[in-house]
């Protein structure tokens, strides 16, 4: 009985610990560890050369992503088609190869369960509250949405769970973001996050883990809250959190690898202890009020770069910091933007609707309610991703797939798509995109690509006006 | 991993803040199966620039690297460390680091030093035309001049960064703990070990069209 008030991170935490070391270092169990074929080769490759194995093969999940092209994967007759890339397919092959070799489950770019690894784990219910989940990706981080300490690992430490199941970890500090009230008619997630980081800045949770809490992120559905913790990474924390609660246990009850009978109920009774304490300390808290939060975007290449859709591009000199006086210069000189252009006016020659960060059903539906009996603007090239194949078949069954189709805008395979420029799908240097992604650094969806990160919705809006657009003017249009 | 006690010679004078792995290297980098060669692929955008720093013939092969800010934000990809490695990077001196990339460094043996932004504005100056030396032992930045830094570096990083550990086999050898661990959670959270659905077995795709 723990007498002292423990926050939700310091419960999962303490849950885990294998072993402590003098130092303060901890043996932390890992509970799920999900792998993609861009940051395991190396690590496989390294028990292979020790002759080593895989500990508990059953506690990874294996699914490629980031390389595989958003074309269709077979033709006609059924038979699959070849990757063009000889690098992706190769490493394609190694994911295949290695998760045979080792024992490990591995969902095939031709099934319908494959998709983004931090969409896939959540719906088929591989990620769990009060888990410890690991990926080698940074964007983990989103798995946090459903209570799960969740963060991204570098190939070696890929290497270390493969082969122990554990990782050598130091107790990170907690960061509490609250956020009160309630948002306003046409903010979504996207936007509450996009604000929480242009306040904290990039760096701002470095060395912290986020705990999301208030009536804002109460309210959310799964699939939002996931876009919040998604994006705790762009705050500079490794994980984010959000306690477990009804609207967990209901999204996950009844998924394939979801516990099942008298394990889920021992399950949601151990999870609803997780929640932080009344009285737990955290080493830092930061608030916000819904009321203000607004459509949201960037301006620059750091996900700071944080301003309303009714802003303006900001002035350099307006920032006390002289050295982000410097790093915005440079900023607006690779965004081709001007001080003082209102963001409304720049005009855009791509919108991609994708990526870990909004590519689940919600967000499909958000961007096709702005899309419906609209068209994409003449010069825009807009490519709509869903997250995985079972999000596309269920945007199918609603006719979401149509409204997108027809109002000129591309259905693609599941995949990372444009969020990083890996796989075909790529922005010309020097042409600028509205990406419902979760970074805007420099080259990150191609080489001289100018990307402003938005919601869904506001993703759409950018399509059908072909400029940064606010939304809530398409809304109030919408009958 | 080879052990690193003292890295002394030229540093690429940067002081740049914020700089993301995908700056570090581009992602198109990313799709090797091997860790060597990424020393080709580093700083690519910055190399496009004409008179950048890395292909200044003063600093060329610097085994030091100083920086601003938050260096190695971004994505976990250890290919980050892979490129520095590769183009002999062994020490990066900077204010602070994204907590994935000083983990990936020191598992690659780069030390990931950590000093004020005044200590790296003075550096970032004596860099131009001397060299730097970061000593393990003494925990200290020095240079020519009477320039000497202390630094900070959590004493089990240290360890393996000195004696060139290999992280996997030491934690192999706690093998019983881990078992102990394992035997009480299949009592206490047994559902994480009955994970239901596709177990043991490849998903094969189901040719969808
Ligand atoms: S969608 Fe983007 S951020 Fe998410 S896993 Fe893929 S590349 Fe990473």
């Amino acid at each position: 009985m723990a007498s002292r008030p423990q926050t939700l991170y310091e419960k999962i935490w303490a849950a885990h610990v294998v072993e402590r070391r003098d130092d303060g270092t901890c043996l932390i169990y890992i509970d799920r560890h999900l792998v993609h074929e861009v940051t395991s080769p190396q690590a496989f490759e390294g028990l292979r050369a020790a002759g080593r194995t895989v500990r508990r093969p059953e506690l990874t999940l294996a699914v490629p992503d980031h390389n595989l092209p958003t074309t269709p994967r077979v033709d006609a007759a059924g038979s699959v088609l070849p990757i063009a890339d000889k690098e992706s397919a190769q490493q394609l092959d190694a994911l295949r190869r290695n998760t045979a070799e080792f024992g490990i489950d591995y969902i095939d770019a031709t099934a319908a369960a494959q998709g983004i690894v931090h969409v896939v784990g959540p719906e088929q219910g591989f990620t769990l509250p009060g888990t410890t989940l690991v990926c080698g990706d940074s964007h983990t981080s989103a798995h946090g949405a459903l209570g799960a300490l969740a963060f991204g690992i570098g190939t070696s430490e890929v290497e270390h769970v493969l082969a122990t199941q554990t990782l050598l970890l130091q107790q990170a500090k907690t960061m509490e973001v609250r956020v009160d009230g309630t948002l306003g008619f046409g903010v979504s997630a996207k936007d509450v996050i996009l604000a929480i980081i242009g306040r904290i800045g990039a760096a701002g949770g470095t060395g912290h883990i986020i705990e999301f809490t208030g009536e804002v992120i109460r309210n959310l559905s799964i699939e939002g809250r996931l876009t919040i913790a998604n994006m705790s990474i762009e705050g500079g924390a490794r994980a984010g959190l959000i306690a477990p609660d009804d609207t967990t246990f209901a999204y996950l009850k009844g998924r394939p690898m979801a516990p099942k009978g008298a394990d889920w109920d021992r399950a949601v009774a151990w999870w609803r202890t997780l929640a932080t304490d009344p009285g737990a300390v955290y080493d830092k808290v930061v608030y916000l009020h819904a009321d203000d939060i607004a459509p949201s975007l960037t301006w620059g290449t750091s996900p700071e770069d944080v301003v309303p859709i009714t802003g303006v591009v900001p002035e350099p000199t307006s920032f006390a910091d002289p050295s982000k006086q410097a790093a915005a210069q440079k900023s607006l000189d690779y965004m081709g933007l001007t001080p003082g252009t209102r963001m409304q006016d720049v005009p855009v020659q791509h919108v991609f609707i994708g990526s870990c960060t909004n590519s689940r059903i919600e967000d499909l539906r958000a961007a096709a309610a702005v899309a419906n009996g609209r068209h994409v603007a003449d010069g825009v090239r807009a490519l709509v991703v869903p997250g995985s194949g079972l999000v596309k078949r269920q945007a199918e069954a609603e006719g979401l797939d149509r409204v997108f189709v027809q109002a000129g805008f591309e259905w693609r395979e599941p995949g990372c798509s444009m969020c990083l420029a890996m796989n075909p799908d790529k922005v010309p240097p020097g042409e600028r995109c509205a990406s419902t992604s979760n970074r805007n650094f420099v080259g990150r969806q191609g080489p001289g690509a100018r990307t402003h990160l938005v919601s869904p919705a506001m993703a759409a809006a950018a399509a059908v006006t072909g400029r940064l657009a606010d939304v809530r003017d398409l809304m109030e249009t919408t009958a | 991993m080879r052990a690193v006690t003292k890295v002394e010679g030229t540093a690429y004078p940067w002081g740049a803040k914020n700089v993301d792995t995908d700056v570090i290297i581009p992602a198109h980098w990313l799709k090797t199966i091997s860790r060597s060669g990424l020393g080709r692929g580093a700083f690519e955008t910055i190399r496009a620039q004409p008179d950048n720093i890395f292909d200044d013939s003063r600093y060329a092969g610097s085994p030091i690297l100083i920086a601003g800010d938050n260096f190695g934000c971004g994505s976990s990809r250890e290919h980050a460390a892979w490129a520095l490695s590769d183009m002999g990077v062994v020490a990066v001196i900077a204010p602070s680091y994204s907590d994935i990339f000083s983990g990936n460094a020191v598992k690659n043996g780069i030390v990931p030093v950590v000093l004020p932004q005044a200590a790296i504005d003075r550096l970032v100056e004596v860099a131009k035309t001397n060299i730097v030396t970061v000593d393990l032992e003494t925990m200290t930045v020095t240079t020519p001049f009477q320039d000497r830094f202390t630094f900070d570096l959590d004493p089990f990083r240290r360890q393996c960064l000195m004696e060139g550990l290999d992280e996997v086999g030491l934690t192999l050898a706690r093998d019983t703990q881990i078992s102990n661990f394992e035997t009480a959670m299949a009592e206490h959270r047994p559902w994480i070990e009955n994970r239901s659905g596709y177990a043991g077995t490849i998903v094969e795709g189901d040719r969808r069209t």
